[in-house]
């Protein structure tokens, strides 16, 4: 993943800095153990695949969905995930939302009920799981849950805070690790069963993860990857509006430090529309899409019917078998949230 | 470490030749025992409860009750630890104690909720329509009563009652909800702040006979003095009233439709009847140490006399009073002409149950604060009051409903229910419902004290004009 970064380099791709963080990034792939040639062989199997089974290509040839400044910037806040009046505060309130949020859209979806366990039988992968904030309460409601991000540190206060609790040590696990990786085991392990994917989720949840990613594209195809047919895919972003410019980078990062300065670039954040469009072209039906407001008083979030800072938005895989573009089974009404 | 695990290895290993497999787990279990007892901090297998509750009284044992009944909480792992035995109750004993309490019909509600309620009224338990307050210096008197006298207006239930009620239920239920008696606490070990990412962070509790548990929410249902809130340091406002409750069970001259309860404010305190069934009513006589004392030296018939007497004589009101109470009734009467109610007498005693006569000290207090990290306080854990409302065991039921409630919402949000932002809920929530109750209750305690003129005109209008408006009762 590191060296990705250097290929980019080499094709003049926007949006990097001086070759000082390119060298740091090198020494740091050299520490992981990291082999340029497995990647590259495995990268080539893989876009080979794609072209086989027809799916959609982007004009780049490398596709890499995170930003190694992202990864350094989440690296040094590793320590503070799970204080709840840190820099993380905002995430831990918005847990009383998103939440709910995929929990409901899931319920909806599902057939049984287990009182005290909601999501109990449903595999949930969480993106850019962080310090499992995310992870822990969906684990909680018996889902089992897999988190990944690509930031080691990260992973490891992850790992260390669900150790603690005997029902999340099992259900919950995490993993350093990229989701194209994720998504190319997934891959080489549907060669002898093309039926049985073995790293096939129920849903999968990528919270404020999109705005630090480097390649949407790719992140929509590799979700498309490793979801069941009929699968959900819940993405909670900011968007892209002279509004969101001025509340979530001036106020909240300038001016009132409910965000670490820095944390966000305006122009990675992207509009519901666009996020829609291009999920839908890559095989996804979209749900719901819902506001959200966070109030910096009360440190509290709230839904709102305004998507112009904060939105959260629900989308199906289709179903494999529902070409004409039916809706598949489970819902398509959008949820009311309390 | 490693010399402690190497030598039990070995002899299991011996073992395995010569014990049968029955054995060998027993061997494995004090292995991990030793490993356990030796290294707690690093135990893996230490049990974590979700909940741990502790104080098996009314208050606690409802709280158990009503987390395991919860859809919302099914599955997770609730203790109840108790000091006390269990209190069965196969057969309802002829003679009533001494304890009771007024049940008000939202504590009904809540008991119903759990199952218990129908268990009470089966066993014994009385209910009353009406309720007469009155001042001995004047002729002032205020009732309470739901309209037309059909409806209950609260219960009067002996608490061993309530407790063995609950206690069946809690035997009903599921594996997950367990009860431990004659368990005593001897160390609470509270977790560091959550940031601390190291140290184990759960409540440790450690028992009487060496075991340690661990849970991610403490309740304390403790009591007065409570443990849970002394080993925690929470500031505690609170006094002593120079005051003890003399209880007993009276036996009724003639037997009557018993469904009136009633409370009289002496200058040395109040008294109050409560019904507990057509021939039998419960004594609850707040008073000074000094008197309290003496009343309980006193022999039957005059311990009798003092009670009727206490009910009944005028001795303690002034000329001066009663012409200013009779004036402002009447002028009262000029502006709500259909209000106001008839004053009645309360039935006259003959006897007293054998042996029941008891004294314990009053007090009220109010815990500054009613959650910790990882803890919350419920019932008289968090606050105590007088007895002359009624209220104090309502109060406790009213706070296991909001907790119940909020823990079953975090619980459906995939919360820690150890986490502090629903506990504060809690707090603030009971702490508006609680304070404005108990400072009226102890208001009216130290207004009804004095036999000051001008203190008993002012509660003598004020008890007469909040009974002719109805709104304010």
């Amino acid at each position: 993943m590191y060296s990705n970064k250097f290929g980019r380099l080499m094709f003049g791709l926007k949006g990097l800095k001086a070759t000082s963080a390119c060298g740091a990034f090198q020494r740091a792939a050299a520490r992981s153990g990291f082999n340029w040639a497995a990647v590259c062989k495995q990268r080539t199997l893989w876009q080979q695949r794609s072209a086989c089974a027809g799916m959609h290509q982007t004009g780049s040839a490398i596709h890499t969905t995170v930003d190694p400044g992202e990864v350094k910037r989440f690296q040094l806040l590793a320590n503070k995930w799970w204080d709840e009046e840190g820099e993380f505060a905002a995430l831990h309130a918005m847990n009383d939302l998103r939440v709910p949020f995929v929990r409901d859209n899931l319920l909806n979806a599902q057939r049984e009920r287990h009182p005290g366990q909601p999501l109990a039988g449903l595999r949930i992968l969480d993106v850019g799981c962080g310090g499992g904030l995310l992870s822990e309460p969906l684990g909680c409601l018996g889902a089992t849950v897999s988190g990944i991000d690509p930031v080691e540190d990260s992973v490891r206060i992850a790992q260390q805070h669900a150790a603690h609790d005997p029902d999340l040590r099992d259900r919950v696990s995490y993993r350093a690790c990229t989701l194209e990786e994720l998504a190319g085991e997934g891959e080489a392990q549907l060669e002898p069963e093309p039926e049985q994917g073995v790293t096939q989720f129920d849903a999968v949840v990528a919270s404020e993860v999109v705005e630090h990613l480097a390649d949407l594209d790719t992140f929509a195809v590799c979700c498309s990857r490793v979801l069941k047919p009929g699968g959900s895919l819940f993405i909670t972003t900011l968007n892209k509006t002279n509004l969101s410019y001025a509340l979530a980078i001036v106020v909240a990062e300038q001016l009132l430090h409910i965000v670490p300065r820095g944390t966000h670039d305006w122009e990675k954040f992207i509009s519901p529309v666009e996020l829609e469009r291009l999920l839908e072209s890559n095989g996804f039906l979209v749900q719901s899409v819902q506001g959200m407001l966070y109030n910096p008083i009360s440190g509290a979030w709230s839904w709102t019917n305004n998507t112009e800072i904060n939105y959260a938005l629900h989308v199906v895989k289709q179903d494999d078998k529902a070409e004409d573009g039916s809706t598949p089974p489970g819902g398509h009404n959008e949820v009311a949230h309390s | 470490m490693h010399k402690l695990t190497k030598a039990p290895l070995a002899l299991t290993g011996l073992g395995r030749c010569l014990i049968t497999e029955k054995h060998l787990s027993a061997v494995n279990i004090i292995r991990r025992g030793v490993m356990c007892s030796e290294n707690r901090t690093d135990c893996s297998k230490t049990e974590v409860y979700d909940v741990i509750i502790s104080g098996g009284g009314m208050v606690g044992s409802a709280m158990a009750c009503s987390l395991g009944m919860d859809p919302n909480l099914a599955g997770k792992k609730i203790l109840l630890l108790e000091a006390g035995h269990k209190k069965v109750i196969d057969r309802v004993p002829d003679t009533y104690s001494t304890r009771v309490s007024s049940i008000s019909p939202g504590s009904a509600t809540l008991l119903s909720g759990i199952g218990a309620w129908e268990q009470v009224t089966r066993m014994r338990c009385k209910p009353y329509k009406r309720m007469q307050v009155w001042d001995a210096c004047s002729d002032a008197l205020i009732t309470f009563d739901k309209e037309d006298l059909l409806d209950e207006m609260a219960y009067i239930v002996e608490n061993d009652i309530v407790v063995a009620a609950i206690t069946r239920q809690l035997d009903a239920m599921p594996e997950n909800v367990q009860v431990k008696y004659k368990t005593k606490v001897v160390k609470y070990t509270w977790p560091m702040p959550h940031h601390a990412a190291e140290s184990i962070p759960w409540v440790k509790v450690t028992l009487a006979n060496g075991e340690t548990l661990q849970t991610k929410l403490l309740i304390g249902a403790d009591g007065p003095n409570s443990m849970v809130r002394q080993k925690l340091g929470i500031p505690t406002v609170k006094w002593n009233y120079d005051q003890s409750a003399v209880v007993a069970v009276l036996h009724l001259s003639e037997p009557t439709e018993n469904n009136v309860a009633w409370q009289r404010f002496l200058p040395t305190g109040p008294i109050a009847m409560l019904p507990l069934s057509d021939t039998e009513s419960s004594l609850v006589w707040s008073t000074s140490h000094h008197l309290a004392e003496e009343l309980l030296e006193l022999d039957e018939e005059s311990f009798i006399d003092a009670i009727n007497s206490a009910f009944w004589s005028n001795e303690n009101q002034s000329d001066l009073i009663e012409t200013a109470g009779a004036l402002f009734r009447g002028a009262l009467s000029a502006i709500m002409p259909s209000a106001g109610s008839p004053r009645q007498l309360p039935p006259s005693v003959a006897g007293i149950g054998p042996k029941s006569r008891v004294m314990f000290p009053l007090g009220v207090g109010h815990a500054s604060e009613y959650i910790r990290h990882r803890v919350a306080l419920i019932g008289d854990a968090a606050h105590r009051v007088h007895p002359l409302a009624g209220q104090g065991v309502n109060l406790g039921f009213g706070d296991v409903a909001c907790l119940t409630h909020l823990l079953s919402q975090a619980a459906f949000n995939g919360k820690d229910l150890g986490a502090i932002q629903h506990l504060l809920e809690y707090e603030t929530e009971r702490q508006r419902h609680n304070l404005p109750m108990m400072t009226a209750i102890d208001l009216m305690k130290r207004l009804y004290s004095t036999n000051a003129a001008p203190a008993v005109l002012l509660r003598t209008f004020g008890l007469q004009a909040t009974n002719m408006l109805p709104t304010l009762k």
